[in-house]
C-alpha cells in the first residue's frame, strides 16, 4: 500500500473512532477544516508511527507543521524516503 | 490590616481610556461597564458569604460572573466546561457549595443545588457591601476521579501580573486557553487589572473565526499551550496575525515549536512560562531555548526553586493555599515548597524538563491520573488488571494508553475486539476526551514491586 493510501486509511480510522465528520481529503484540503482537532491528528500520527515505523514530526531537527492534507502526506513520504 | 483586593475595584481602577473590554464571539462588554454593572438581576446580595459555583457554559459569563462575585462571596468554585456531572457533584459536596450561577435550567450538576440564573449585563442598582475576602477554588485531576479543589487568594493570582508601565499602549489579549483553567485565569486577569481588552473565544467558535476577531481587534499579546499553538501554526490563518507577544505555558516548549514560533512571528517576544494549578506561576524564560537557565535555582522573580530526587520544587507567594475539603492531603512540603511532578534534568548551565512523573500525564496541558482511567477499564467482568500510561507525542505532548491483562488466557481475538469496544465505551461515557486511551494492548502480565503495587516506571 503507498504511504498516501496508507495515511488515508488512518485518517479516516481515527475519525470514525472520533466520531468526526471528514470532510473529503485532496492535496489542498486545509488540515484546520477536515473536521479533525489535535487531539485526532495526535492519534493519527501515533498510530502512522506504529504503521510505517517514522514519526516525521521528531525524526530530524527541522520539523515544520503542515497546513494541507498534501502537506501532511509529504512530510511521511520524505521521512519514509530519508 | 489594608482592606483584601477586590478584582472589581482593581478592574475599576485599571480602566483608563474606557475603550478597553471583553470581546466573545457574539458578545462585548467595556470594562468600565462590567466593573458598574450586574449579571445577577438583584440576587447578589443573596450569595454575599456564600460557597458559589460558576457554572456557565460560556467564557464571557463567567469572566462578567468572576468580575462581579469577588468580594462579595466567601468562596468561587471555577470550573471548566468540560466538567462532567459526577466531577461537578463531587467539587459541590467538597467545597460545600450553596448556589450555582448558571445559564440555563437544564444542565446536570449532578446534584440539586440552588440556581441562579444570569441575565444580560444590566446597570447596577443595588449597592455593593463592604468587599470581603474571596477564596478562589480551581480543579486539577484527582487519582480517584473526583477532583482535588486547589484553594488560592487574589493575591497570589495576581502575583505574577505586572502593571503596565506608563505610557505603554494597553495590550490587546487573546488566549486560547479556557479562563477557567489556571493558564487562561492568568491572562483574563493581567487584562482585567491593566485595563487591556481581551479576545475571549467559545467552544462552538471554529479557530478561523477566532483567529479572524484576533486580526480585527489586533491582537497584540496571545498565550496557548504548545499544542494550542501547534494548532495554529497547522492552520492558514496564522499568517493573518502578528502578536509582540507570543506565551507558551501548560505543557513542555519542545524546540520544534519554539523554532517554528520563531519563524513565524520574527518580531514577537516568544516566552514559555512554567506555571500550575497549585504551584502557581512559577518563572518565566525569554530566550528563546528549551528549558530554563540552571541559575534559576539560585531564585529567580520571587520564586525559589529545588529540585529533589529529580522533580523540580517551587515556593513564593503565588502558590495555592491548600486542597478544600481535604485536610489529608498536603499541597506543600515542611519547607513550603510545592512538587510540582515534574522531572528536569541539567546539562551544563541549563535545565530541561524530561516529562512528568510517573504520576500524573499531561494531555494538551489538561491533567490525566492513571488511576482515574484504570478504575473505568479494571470493573470489567473480563479484565484482571490494567496499566494507563503516557505515549509521548509531538503534537499533544503527551497521549493516554493502556495494558490490560484480561482473566482468561484462551481468548479469541475475536472476543478480545468485543472487550477493547466495552472498554472503550465505558471510557468514553464517563471520561473527558482527552482521558480516553488511544490504544489498548493486551499482554499477559503487568510488573509489580514486591508489596503488590503495580510498577509504573518512569512516564
Amino acid at each position: 500500500m503507498s504511504i498516501r493510501l496508507t495515511v488515508l486509511s488512518v485518517v479516516e480510522n481515527v475519525a470514525a473512532e472520533q466520531e468526526k465528520t471528514l470532510t473529503p481529503l485532496a492535496n489542498d484540503t486545509v488540515l484546520a477544516n477536515s473536521g479533525l482537532d489535535s487531539l485526532c491528528f495526535a492519534i493519527i500520527v501515533a498510530r502512522l508511527e506504529d504503521t510505517l515505523g517514522v514519526d516525521p514530526f521528531t525524526a530530524s531537527e527541522e520539523v515544520y507543521f503542515p497546513v494541507t492534507f498534501g502537506d501532511f502526506v509529504a512530510l511521511y513520504e520524505n521521512a519514509a524516503a530519508a | 490590616m489594608p482592606p483584601p483586593l477586590d478584582l472589581r475595584g482593581l478592574a475599576g481602577d485599571a480602566v483608563s481610556g474606557g475603550a478597553a473590554g471583553l470581546h466573545a464571539p457574539k458578545r462585548q462588554a467595556l470594562w468600565r461597564d462590567a466593573v458598574q454593572g450586574t449579571i445577577l438581576g438583584g440576587r447578589r446580595a443573596s450569595l454575599a458569604g456564600k460557597s458559589v459555583l460558576i457554572g456557565v457554559s460560556s467564557q464571557f459569563d463567567a469572566a462578567l460572573a468572576m468580575l462581579e462575585l469577588d468580594g462579595v462571596v466567601a468562596r468561587m468554585v471555577i470550573t471548566p466546561p468540560d466538567f462532567t456531572s459526577e466531577r461537578l457533584a463531587s467539587a459541590i459536596a467538597q467545597a460545600q457549595v450553596e448556589a450555582i450561577i448558571c445559564d440555563d435550567d437544564v444542565k446536570d450538576f449532578g446534584v440539586d443545588v440552588t440556581r441562579v440564573r444570569v441575565s444580560a449585563l444590566a446597570p447596577e442598582t443595588e449597592p455593593r457591601p463592604a468587599a470581603t475576602e474571596t477564596e478562589w477554588v480551581l480543579p486539577t485531576s484527582g487519582t480517584t476521579g473526583a477532583p482535588k479543589l486547589v484553594a488560592h487568594r487574589l493575591a497570589g493570582l495576581l502575583g505574577a501580573v505586572r502593571p503596565r508601565a506608563a505610557g505603554e499602549a494597553a495590550p490587546v489579549w487573546a488566549t486560547f486557553y479556557d479562563i477557567r483553567r489556571y493558564g487562561g485565569m492568568q491572562i483574563f486577569l493581567r487584562a482585567a487589572t491593566s485595563g487591556a481588552t481581551l479576545l475571549l473565544t467559545e467552544a462552538s467558535e471554529p479557530l478561523a473565526d477566532h483567529v479572524t476577531r484576533m486580526a480585527a481587534a489586533g491582537v497584540t499579546h496571545l498565550s496557548g499551550t504548545p499544542s494550542h499553538w501547534r494548532r495554529l501554526l497547522m492552520s492558514p490563518e496564522a499568517t493573518r496575525i502578528a502578536p509582540k507577544y507570543v506565551r507558551l505555558s501548560g505543557e513542555i516548549a519542545d524546540r520544534a515549536v519554539l523554532a517554528n514560533l520563531a519563524a513565524f512571528y520574527p518580531n514577537a517576544k516568544i516566552v514559555h512560562a512554567y506555571a500550575s494549578t497549585e504551584a502557581g506561576v512559577g518563572f518565566e524564560v525569554t530566550d528563546g531555548r528549551e528549558g530554563f537557565p540552571a541559575a534559576y535555582l539560585d531564585g529567580v522573580g520571587g520564586v525559589e526553586m529545588r529540585v529533589v530526587d529529580g522533580s523540580l520544587r517551587l515556593r513564593s507567594r503565588r502558590t495555592a493555599d491548600r486542597y478544600v475539603g481535604r485536610d489529608d492531603l498536603a499541597l506543600a512540603d515542611a519547607d513550603g515548597f510545592v512538587d510540582t511532578d515534574d522531572l528536569v534534568e541539567r546539562v551544563g548551565e541549563r535545565f530541561f524538563f524530561k516529562g512528568r512523573r510517573a504520576g500524573t500525564i499531561n494531555v494538551g496541558g489538561l491533567k490525566v491520573h492513571p488511576e482515574e482511567v484504570e478504575q473505568i477499564i479494571n470493573p470489567h467482568d473480563a479484565v484482571r488488571m490494567s496499566l494507563v500510561k503516557a505515549r509521548r507525542n509531538p503534537i499533544m505532548g503527551d497521549l493516554i494508553v493502556a495494558e490490560v491483562v484480561l482473566r482468561e488466557h484462551d481468548v479469541s481475538a475475536e472476543q478480545k475486539r468485543a472487550v477493547k469496544d466495552e472498554i472503550l465505551a465505558a471510557c468514553r461515557a464517563r471520561l473527558e476526551r482527552h482521558k480516553v486511551p488511544v490504544s489498548i494492548d493486551f499482554v499477559p502480565s503487568l510488573a509489580m514491586s514486591a508489596g503488590g503495587k503495580l510498577l509504573r516506571g518512569k512516564a
